[in-house]
């Protein structure tokens, strides 16, 4: 098994760390990973994009140019990553701020009101775990059990109160992403 | 079995400093390796091994702490990116002759000049051939993973204490920047001041009385003796490219074709290797991992076998294929493919390259 996936959006929509703790779950599960951001001159606000890869092999190339899961949160990254969705992937996106939704018919494309279900938890920062729950349930690459422990190993320990919420977010994302296509 | 974490290039190379028991890291901050000195300030190390970190005042402070501080027998390092690693070169050249240990990281930025913060592999002649003045050799590793950020840490410093010479770890904003699982090596013991008295016995470290006074330089004004020494220098270089050549094979046993590709630009060659023999052409991968010395054996090998052709991938306008062309010498064709600049090439168009270049679309 290997899943390639890109994960884009803004700055400060929790792309990176969401990337993060996918990877790690995948440590989690003996699995191989690689967590490639773009980085460069960029801030809050600018596009955010990290790929991660996991895979029982070795991995070779971090950086790719198509993805088996396209998880796409806002329009810039729509425009751009639309097209990049292998034949039969998958592509998973928030429509908060879309205004070009999906079109293509030779992949499967799923929704999830991450924004709104966050704020309706009253707490927009867990909007990046409601996506994540969202994922691994249209592809359970990652247990549950072990996302959790991901999370363990990836949030410092001061931030472990937020474990339970974060927890949350993930049943969340898990049990409202809807298929559209 | 070590540790298991989630950890950046930089960061992996800066906790294999402190494992490796390293005493001290001189550093100067420069995108994209500033994780490397962060990493270490963060981490305590005076309070964890007692190992000394300082942000120095420019790259040119750093080099030549290093050539003080390697000069009393302490293990020591310093990591920079392409601009700062220019203003070393004079400090390498130095310590190369003084016959001084010490590690450098490179995580090599897209150049000439300032250039940009993207990762390229345009450093390798100023790495391979010698950036300084004068005769003189790096060794110079290539990590391709985060796991090898960690490994040739150690690597290098068991390189540089065996032969008494500067080893360069050579990377890029890629390796530095992205996430891998790394298996951590166990905490190594760092030297107490009497067991480096005892171990190296070359080491400004304080006369002993009755015993000459050591002396570590590069300046020797009597020609006769520097040529002696230049001659020294050389049968080291000899030694270590017999005994101390790394690289890496993949799919080259029925291989046509071979890319040659070093650090990130092997890994994204690997995936051009499936690509590749999805559509039925046979190409595989040599991976110098001692970019000097240079795999030339492994390279002669598959010309031997009658290979077809080579293509050198590396983020650069055309540097390594020149050492493939040395061993080749014109008996079957050497190509160079690569995007420069900070930009990436995908596996695809180094496949595309492949076919344009050594199968002839």
């Amino acid at each position: 098994m290997t899943e390639e996936i890109i994960i884009a959006g803004f700055g400060g929509q929790g792309v990176l760390s969401m990337g993060k703790i996918l990877a790690y779950s995948g440590i989690m599960q003996d699995q191989e990973v690689s967590w490639m951001p773009s980085y460069g001159p960029e801030m809050r606000g600018g596009t955010a994009n990290v790929t991660v890869i996991v895979s029982d092999e070795r991995i070779s190339s971090p950086t790719l140019t198509r993805y088996d899961t396209a998880i796409i949160l806002n329009q810039q990254s729509m425009d751009k990553f639309e097209e990049t969705v292998k034949p039969g992937g998958i592509l998973l996106y928030d429509p908060n701020g879309i205004t070009h939704h999906p079109t293509r018919k030779d992949i499967s494309i799923y929704k999830i009101e991450g924004a709104k279900l966050a704020a309706s938890m009253g707490n927009t920062k867990i909007f990046n775990m409601v996506v994540l729950g969202a994922y691994i349930k249209v592809k359970p690459i990652v247990k549950l059990d072990n996302v959790i422990k991901g999370l363990k190993k990836s949030l410092p320990f001061r931030y472990h109160k937020l474990i339970p919420l974060n927890t949350e977010a993930i049943t969340m994302g898990m049990e409202n992403v809807d298929q559209i296509n | 079995m070590g540790e298991l974490k989630l950890m950046k290039g930089n960061e992996a190379l800066a906790e294999a400093a402190i494992r490796a028991g390293a005493d001290a890291y001189f550093g100067y901050p420069i995108t994209p390796q500033s994780e490397v000195i962060e990493y270490l300030m963060s981490e305590k190390p005076e309070e964890r091994t007692g190992m000394v970190v300082l942000q120095a005042e420019s790259e040119v402070a750093s080099i030549n702490m290093l050539y003080g501080a390697g000069g009393t027998g302490k293990k020591v390092m310093t990591s920079s990116s392409s601009p700062g690693i220019s203003l070393m070169q004079e400090g390498l050249s130095y310590i190369a002759g003084a016959e001084i240990p010490c590690v450098v990281a490179n995580v090599v930025r897209g150049g000439p000049g300032l250039g940009d913060i993207q990762p390229a592999q345009s450093d390798y002649f100023q790495a391979v051939k010698g950036g300084g003045h004068g005769d003189y050799r790096l060794i110079v590793l290539a990590p391709s993973s985060v796991q090898e950020m960690s490994d040739f840490v150690p690597l290098s410093f068991d390189l540089a204490f065996k032969y008494r010479t500067p080893v360069m770890i050579i990377s890029d904003g890629l390796i530095g920047q992205m996430m891998e699982k790394v298996e951590l090596f166990d905490q190594m013991d760092r030297l107490t001041d009497e067991e480096v008295i005892e171990k190296y016995p070359w080491a400004t470290n304080g006369k002993p009385v009755g015993k000459e006074r050591r002396i570590l330089t590069s300046l020797d004004l009597d020609p006769h003796k520097l040529e002696k020494h230049n001659h020294h220098l050389q049968a080291k270089y000899r030694e270590i490219e017999e005994k101390e050549v790394l690289s890496e094979t993949l799919h080259c046993d029925d291989a046509e074709y071979i890319m040659v590709a070093y650090g990130s630009s092997a890994r994204i060659a690997q995936k051009t290797i499936q690509l590749a023999r999805e559509e039925g052409i046979k190409v595989g991968l040599i991976r110098p991992i001692t970019l000097w010395p240079y795999p030339k054996k492994e390279i002669e090998k598959y010309v031997q076998k009658g290979i077809k052709g080579f293509l050198s991938v590396e983020m650069s306008m055309g540097q390594m294929v020149e050492d493939i062309r040395l061993v080749v010498e014109g008996r079957t064709k050497v190509e160079h493919f690569g995007r420069v600049g900070g930009v990436i090439h995908s596996p695809e168009e180094v496949l595309e390259a492949l076919k344009q270049k050594l199968i002839g679309g």
